[in-house]
């Protein structure tokens, strides 16, 4: 067996044992694909607003509109397909989770690696402004973003990033300053390597495990907080409707019955954010050594 | 001890500082208040009286600094909209908020540890595995889906409980409470619910994963060892243990529940400061935002030099070694 290979076949060994987190995987990744594959899939384009037949409107599942297939989660209050509108959500919403958390991960690392590889003065000003901004909570922060800031696509990154940089940045620091006391970087510091590739080659891989962990969970967390933004109508705009803003139009019908409009997109979203949050949990207690007897 | 604190103290207050431009300046940068305050087809002196008396025409760096030296004397300005004092206004809904929060991160405490104690302690078990189920749900699902689930199921389908509002009120020591009475009660239940799923999810999940490292621990074997029955040994030593985690947790939750009330409160239209902070961001009602966030700011601000000092009171390494 080849050394470099055993840590992660072994860690994959472990991981299936666990049914529910091998469940979750297969969930991700089969939302994952039929989100990258919902043009083929969806029996209608729900962003184009000339396709949209009022006479449709507020449909319970089962309905067979104007267009001539069948509605199976019904429609919304603009006669929009939901079925449709449910699998293009779930694309923004994965693009959104993905690009915040992958944003927010390379920020986060560099700050968090840089100021324990540097240490002194830069050290304690990086920590100091991410403790500061861990004391707030990533809601409001994302809220007071978004409205500075204005609607749209990047500007909601944005406003994620910012809300979420400081966890892969504390975590980072974290690891980072734990290996750098150990003696195999204080022994490449010793022999003629540059600071960058005992970064990139001897420091970095070591601090991977803590934050892989944490990106699972800020990817669902990004999903989530993009979800509660487009809830309070702050998120993006609405010709493009995310899970959260279907879900927040279907909330006034919700009380006289209608209540497909907001359930079915919501369920979606949790499934997905659930099965993300099984698989970060599986390898975060696998990467836990507290844990191993 | 004295010099730690005092540096702290420093630390704070330059936090604030910083705090009060950041926010004074992004607030700034949000639309034109103007355009909210005056009607376009307004006569032109009455504009310029309007912009004058708001103090609108001056340096932005001017507006600041009358607005520092007036905050510091209680003074936050009037509300565009509202046309009344802000910090009177902000105290005015403080309370509904308050109620809220205490109801929900209190729940979560007495419920969510015992759960997560046993979870800790039989993490094999068929009850633990449900337990750990129900706190990842809670984590995972987003507080605005929570709320439209239990207003779906309990008011709308079987119509036990309100969906909204905060019900009958009573005047205790000059302020309006919601639990003094069966009605208001009925209220809050919903709400503070909401509230705490989050809370109580992470509740179970810091006191198991603290009784999981715990019982693994000689302590435990020596107490095992010495005969104590184990009732005792979960009492007297795990929850000894895992309460200083919690109690710290606990403080810094009651801080941020205040924030996280914004989307249970406009969910349930509770009158409290969430649903006024989302309000005046949509209406750009600059003063209330400013003195809302910076209000938040000096709370959390308050609360982490609390926790520092408390730690170092506990732990005599913190205050001793180098301050990170």
């Amino acid at each position: 067996m080849s050394a470099a290979a055993s840590p992660i076949a072994n860690f994959w060994a472990e991981f299936r044992e666990s049914p529910v987190a091998l469940a979750a995987l297969v969930v991700v990744l089969l939302i994952i694909v039929v989100a990258v594959l919902a043009p083929l899939i969806a029996p209608q384009d729900p962003y184009d607003l000339s396709r949209l037949q009022l006479r449709d409107a507020r449909r319970p599942p089962g309905f067979v509109g104007s267009g001539g297939y069948v509605h199976l989660l019904g429609t919304d209050a603009q006669g929009r397909d939901l079925f449709s509108a449910i699998l293009y959500g779930l694309r923004i919403s994965i693009q959104m989770g993905l690009m915040a958390g992958a944003i927010a991960l390379c920020i986060g690392a560099t700050l968090g690696i840089t100021a324990a590889f540097v240490g002194g003065r830069i050290e304690g000003l990086l920590m100091r402004i991410v403790d500061l901004q861990l004391c707030f909570p990533a809601i409001l922060l994302a809220l007071v973003l978004v409205a500075m800031l204005g609607q749209g696509k990047a500007q909601l990154i944005a406003a994620l990033v910012a809300a979420q940089y400081a966890y892969f940045a504390r975590t980072a620091y974290g690891a980072a300053s734990a290996e750098r006391r150990k003696d195999y970087i204080e022994a490449a510091m010793a022999t003629p390597l540059s600071s960058r590739r005992i970064v990139f080659r001897h420091l970095l891989p070591n601090c991977m495990p803590p934050l892989i962990v944490v990106a699972t969970v800020q990817v669902a967390n990004a999903i989530a907080l993009e979800a509660t933004l487009s809830f309070l109508g702050l998120g993006l705009p609405v010709t493009e409707p995310s899970l959260g803003m279907l879900i927040a139009n279907g909330f006034q019908y919700m009380m006289s019955g209608r209540y497909w409009i907001s359930v079915y997109p919501g369920i979606a979203l949790i499934v997905l954010i659930v099965a993300i949050n099984l698989v970060g949990d599986q390898i975060r207690d696998q990467l836990n050594p507290r844990l191993k007897r | 001890m004295l010099g730690f604190v005092i540096q702290r103290f420093l630390q704070a207050v330059t936090v604030m500082a910083v705090m009060s431009v950041i926010v004074f300046v992004g607030v700034y940068a949000i639309g034109n208040p103007i355009d909210v305050l005056i009607p376009p087809d307004a006569p032109q002196d009455i504009r310029a009286r309007t912009i004058a008396r708001f103090g609108l025409d001056r340096p932005l760096w001017e507006q600041y600094f009358i607005f520092i030296r007036n905050a510091l004397s209680g003074d936050f300005g009037r509300s565009f909209i509202y046309a009344m004092p802000v910090l009177q206004l902000i105290l005015s809904r403080l309370p509904a908020t308050l109620e809220l929060a205490l109801a929900a991160v209190l729940g979560a405490t007495l419920i969510g540890v015992p759960l997560g104690i046993f979870a800790g302690y039989r993490p094999h078990s068929r009850a633990a595995r449900v337990i750990m189920a129900v706190s990842i749900l809670g984590f995972s699902m987003p507080t605005f889906w929570v709320g439209l689930v239990l207003i779906l199921t309990f008011a709308v389908s079987l119509g036990w409980l309100p969906a909204g509002g905060r019900g009958q009120t009573v005047t205790l020591f000059g302020v309006q409470w919601s639990f003094l009475t069966i009605n208001g009660l009925s209220h809050l239940v919903l709400p503070a619910i909401n509230l705490a799923l989050f809370k109580l999810a992470m509740m179970i999940r810091l006191a198991r994963a603290g009784t999981r490292e715990i019982m693994l621990t000689d302590t435990i074997k020596f107490a095992r060892a010495a005969g104590l029955s184990e009732a005792t040994i979960l009492r007297h030593h795990v929850l000894k243990l895992i309460s200083i985690p919690i109690v710290t947790v606990f403080g810094l939750e009651l801080g941020s529940t205040l924030a996280f009330a914004v989307v249970t409160e406009t969910i349930f239209s509770w009158p409290g400061l969430g649903k006024l902070i989302i309000d005046s961001i949509t209406n750009l009602d600059r003063p209330v935002m400013v003195a809302y966030l910076i209000l938040i700011a000096a709370l959390f601000v308050t609360i982490n030099f609390v926790v520092d000092i408390t730690y170092a009171a506990l732990d005599p390494r913190l205050r001793r070694g180098k301050v990170a």
